[in-house]
């Protein structure tokens, strides 16, 4: 278990100390009253777990943070919910109805045709983000992994909005909005201005990045000021936003001129991302903003005194306030950040991917987002790499609906299944066998106990 | 989402430049802000300025009866510059009366908000419906497509209140109505008994509110997290069994019967309330009885004293020996079952079959209309219905042509929400404990 591992950056992370030596249900239970002060005040919207990007019980360092904070019960969720996932996918396949007809007479075939559906499916996921075999040429075999690094950098910037949020105990679901305002504003000075080269883009990306970080801070100073709950807010501003670009679509300053569809005209070529890695891929300037972006963002939550401020008001605001710091500025201050952050994703969508603004241009990446920031433990490199993976997803989703015809919404029942499943250790570890025998038990017999007794015991 | 409090923040000065001076202290522990007289001054000058001044000068009608009425009353016409005068003039004057108060440092009674938002309505209305092509709408109509459309909005509703007046947050209930939808379309289309859908719906729902129960109450998971995770789950899983098991063959998973409106003769005569009372779906019946049912059950019962107490203070409860877990538990599946109810109005009763993403985001509308009615099954039920107004009003003037962009009157009930939950319902507040998951001991 990695309570063993000594925290690199113990320094850094000052309430994840006291977590270390406890036990991984204790912690659980003294994450959740550290959280509201032992029940006396209200929550903040993230469980301190969420905002100091550990797992209960779990280590700190760097590595460990990517790929095995609480590394065994990452990898078996993300196994977990691709067995579900696969089971999903074998019970409408019809080999395997089939199959189950005569089930009692072969089970073999059954469980065979279950084996195939789902591995079929996933095999045409993986050929479809990481390696195609059947490449003519080097290149194109490496093609799809382009195409997964594509899709991955509006997820990477946007769920590091999400995340930053998060670490300031903020809850974000308005990522949507942030994209689409960053995109409206992004895309006007690429098609409306013409500016030389260099400048133009650079423009576009400001434009983008105020654009976000307007519709963002707006939130934060609503909540800094009237106390409004920022899910309720930012739910409420997704949906005005895209209301706002459907018009603003319909308007001559926006429409293609001799276009009835509300698309607008394509970006100047001065004003778009260079493909970086020549032509025949998608793969823009905006990726390599987004590892940049992930550095800062590092830099920002580790290093900086405004990060610091930013964990210490979502560990505990009201003793932030006391220790001095300014929590309505931090507020709309990390707010505007996360926005910003989600308006590199919309700057990436119509200066890199789509060139056009259209009343798609945020697809689902503000509300991936969510579930990659959740799935990065809010750590910016937690996030880079679940991007990675739900980018992964969603590339390969494509070609497996074009090979197998397995529908792409598979790729969401996924995702979520493994955010629920790494949200939730002890479930995974319940599931697996790995819990510890010595505490479990334990803890079960208490809760029967307070079942029987009606809570009074 | 307990944290909608009007927050003054302390050593500040208010906007508008007075502290709250010890007086006010001393008639209510919370000082009385200047907020709400300020924003009713700017919408009662917004309506001044556009429903009245500049208001076209054509003749609003407004039709009350339908052809089926028993009796039959004359069109309501007015004129819209001077309606619109008429109207704003009053609403400055509730803004002026709320200003008066502030000024006597007492809070604006509810009566005057709730009378503004029907007068800011009514002339909103008349300037829209004045300023159209056709200046001229079904008053009857527009209320009963309201009713219909806020359908699906009250069932979600109710079950954010039966949910957070528990302690649990509930940002699934899109999720829960997505379920219920599916359900219903899928168990009566293959049983070919709409009430059997119905039923399936509920189960659906619950079976959702399970999850969210299990995940935040057993496993300690935030629970804004399992909601937000649990809506994407449903919608996946929903898109995918559409594409892989609906679309195969329609006629046999996805061709559900309706339920029909049962008319109540006679009353169903009335003009105007009768359409909305006594010609609906069961599915709009239920609606009805659910919201007496649950502001009955949750404030005059027994049962409802329990689960306020533990959605308030929890470790009070459990010392006077309620199972906290376990109460919070059955509530938040009861609370999924209502929404799965109001799911299946999507295929059972407004359209007749199943198509991906069939709710639309009205989870979270009917998430907005639980914060803007209080946290009260009565006063969400007529958020819920404000909503629906929007939303019907919408496609109404999109017929009617108006110079409003409608993408602006999609945009309304959203930036309603927005100024509710920053200003108009700021004095009120969640249940205490919601949000904050029980860890016995």
């Amino acid at each position: 278990m990695p309570e063993k591992h000594p925290p690199k950056h113990a320094a850094n992370e000052p309430a994840g100390n006291a977590q270390e030596a406890t036990s991984a249900d204790e912690s659980t239970a003294a994450v959740v009253s550290v959280d509201t002060a032992g029940g006396a005040m209200e929550p903040s919207a993230v469980p301190a777990t969420a905002q100091s990007g550990q797992l209960p019980g779990g280590p700190d360092t760097l590595l460990r943070r990517i790929f095995t904070g609480s590394g065994m019960v990452s990898v078996l969720a993300v196994l977990l919910a691709l067995i579900i996932g696969g089971l999903l996918i074998a019970s409408t396949d019809e080999r395997v109805a089939t199959a189950a007809g005569y089930f009692l007479a072969r089970p073999t075939d059954f469980l065979t045709a279950v084996w195939d559906a789902a591995t079929r499916s996933y095999l045409a996921l993986f050929q479809g983000s990481v390696f195609n075999p059947r490449g003519n040429s080097v290149a194109a075999q490496f093609a799809p992994f382009m195409e997964t690094l594509t899709i991955a950098t509006p997820l990477i910037t946007a769920g590091l909005g999400v995340a930053l949020a998060f670490r300031a105990g903020l809850f974000n679901i308005g990522a949507q909005g942030q994209i689409i305002v960053a995109g409206i504003l992004a895309a006007w000075v690429g098609f409306a201005l013409h500016l030389p080269l260099g400048l133009h883009l650079l423009l576009v990306l400001v434009a983008g990045i105020i654009g976000g970080a307007f519709w963002g801070g707006l939130v934060g100073l609503l909540k800094a000021r009237t106390g409004a709950h920022e899910v309720i807010l930012t739910i409420m501003f997704n949906y005005i936003a895209l209301y706002f670009l459907r018009y603003l679509l319909n308007t001559p300053a926006f429409q293609r001129p001799g276009e009835a569809n509300p698309i607008s005209p394509i970006l100047d070529p001065t004003a778009v991302y260079p493909q970086i890695f020549g032509t025949q891929y998608r793969l823009h300037l905006g990726f390599l903003l987004a590892i940049a972006a992930t550095v800062v963002v590092w830099w920002l939550l580790n290093r900086s005194t405004v990060g610091f401020e930013f964990r210490a008001v979502g560990a505990n605001p009201k003793a932030a306030q006391t220790a001095g710091i300014n929590v309505s500025r931090s507020t709309i201050l990390v707010m505007a950040l996360a926005g910003g952050l989600a308006g590199m994703s919309g700057v990436a969508q119509v200066a890199g991917t789509e060139k056009v603004l259209t009343d798609g241009v945020a697809a689902t990446y503000g509300f991936d987002a969510i579930t990659v920031a959740l799935l990065g433990r809010s750590t910016p490199w937690g996030t880079f790499a679940a991007g990675l993976l739900f980018g992964a997803f969603r590339a390969g989703a494509v070609q497996m609906q074009i090979q197998t015809g397995t529908p792409i919404d598979i790729v969401l029942v996924v995702q979520s299944l493994i955010v629920l499943f790494i949200a939730a250790p002890p479930l995974v570890r319940a599931i697996f066998g790995l819990n510890p025998r010595r505490r479990k038990p334990a803890r079960a017999a208490r809760s029967r106990e307070a079942a029987t007794t009606g809570g009074a015991a | 989402m307990s944290t909608t409090v009007s927050s003054s923040k302390p050593g500040k000065p208010q906007p508008g430049g007075k502290g709250p001076d010890t007086r006010a202290a001393a008639v209510s522990a919370k000082p009385v802000t200047w907020k709400t007289p300020v924003l009713l001054t700017a919408f009662g000058l917004v309506a001044l300025v556009f429903f009245g001044l500049l208001a076209p000068t054509q003749t609003a009608s407004f039709g009350i009866s339908t052809g089926s009425d028993f009796f039959q009353l004359p069109a309501v016409e007015v004129n819209a510059f001077a309606g619109g005068l008429v109207l704003s003039i009053l609403l400055l004057g509730l803004s002026g009366y709320a200003v008066y108060l502030k000024t006597k440092d007492r809070h604006v009674p509810g009566w005057l908000t709730v009378a503004f938002i029907v007068l800011f309505t009514a002339a909103f209305l008349i300037w829209v419906v004045g300023g159209a092509r056709t200046p001229s709408i079904s008053l009857a109509g527009l209320i009963a497509g309201s009713v219909t459309l806020a359908v699906p909005l009250v069932f979600g509703s109710l079950s954010g209140v039966l949910c957070e007046r528990v302690g649990v947050v509930n940002i699934a209930i899109e999720g829960q109505l997505l379920g219920g939808a599916f359900t219903a379309a899928i168990v009566a289309s293959v049983t070919q008994n709409p009430l059997i859908g119905l039923l399936a719906a509920a189960v659906a729902g619950a079976v959702v509110s399970m999850v969210l129960a299990l995940f935040s109450i057993k496993y300690l998971v935030n629970q804004i997290i399992v909601g937000v995770v649990l809506n994407v789950l449903v919608s996946g899983v929903t898109g995918f069994l559409f594409s892989t098991v609906m679309q195969e063959d329609s006629d046999r998973f996805n061709s559900p019967p309706g339920l029909d409106a049962i008319e109540i003769p006679v009353l169903s005569g009335i003009p105007i309330i009768g359409p909305i009372l006594f010609r609906q779906s069961l599915v709009g019946y239920l609606m009805y009885i659910a919201v007496l049912v649950v502001w009955v059950g949750l404030f005059k019962t027994r049962w409802g004293l329990r689960v306020r107490a533990v959605g308030e203070h929890p470790q009070a409860a459990d010392t006077l020996g309620i199972n906290v877990n376990a109460t919070r538990f059955w509530n938040v599946t009861l609370g999924g079952a209502v929404a799965g109810i109001g799911g299946s109005f999507f295929t059972l009763v407004a359209i007749d079959s199943f198509t991906k993403e069939i709710s639309g985001g009205r989870g979270f509308i009917a998430l907005a209309a639980l914060i803007f009615g209080r946290w009260n099954p009565i006063g969400a039920f007529f958020a819920a219905l404000l909503f629906g107004f929007a939303d019907n009003l919408q496609s109404i003037v999109t017929i009617i042509g108006t110079p409003v962009p409608s993408q602006f009157m999609a945009m309304l009930p959203y930036l309603v929400t927005v100024l509710a939950v920053a200003g108009l319902v700021g004095k009120s507040r969640g249940p205490a404990a919601s949000g904050i998951p029980y860890v016995k001991g």
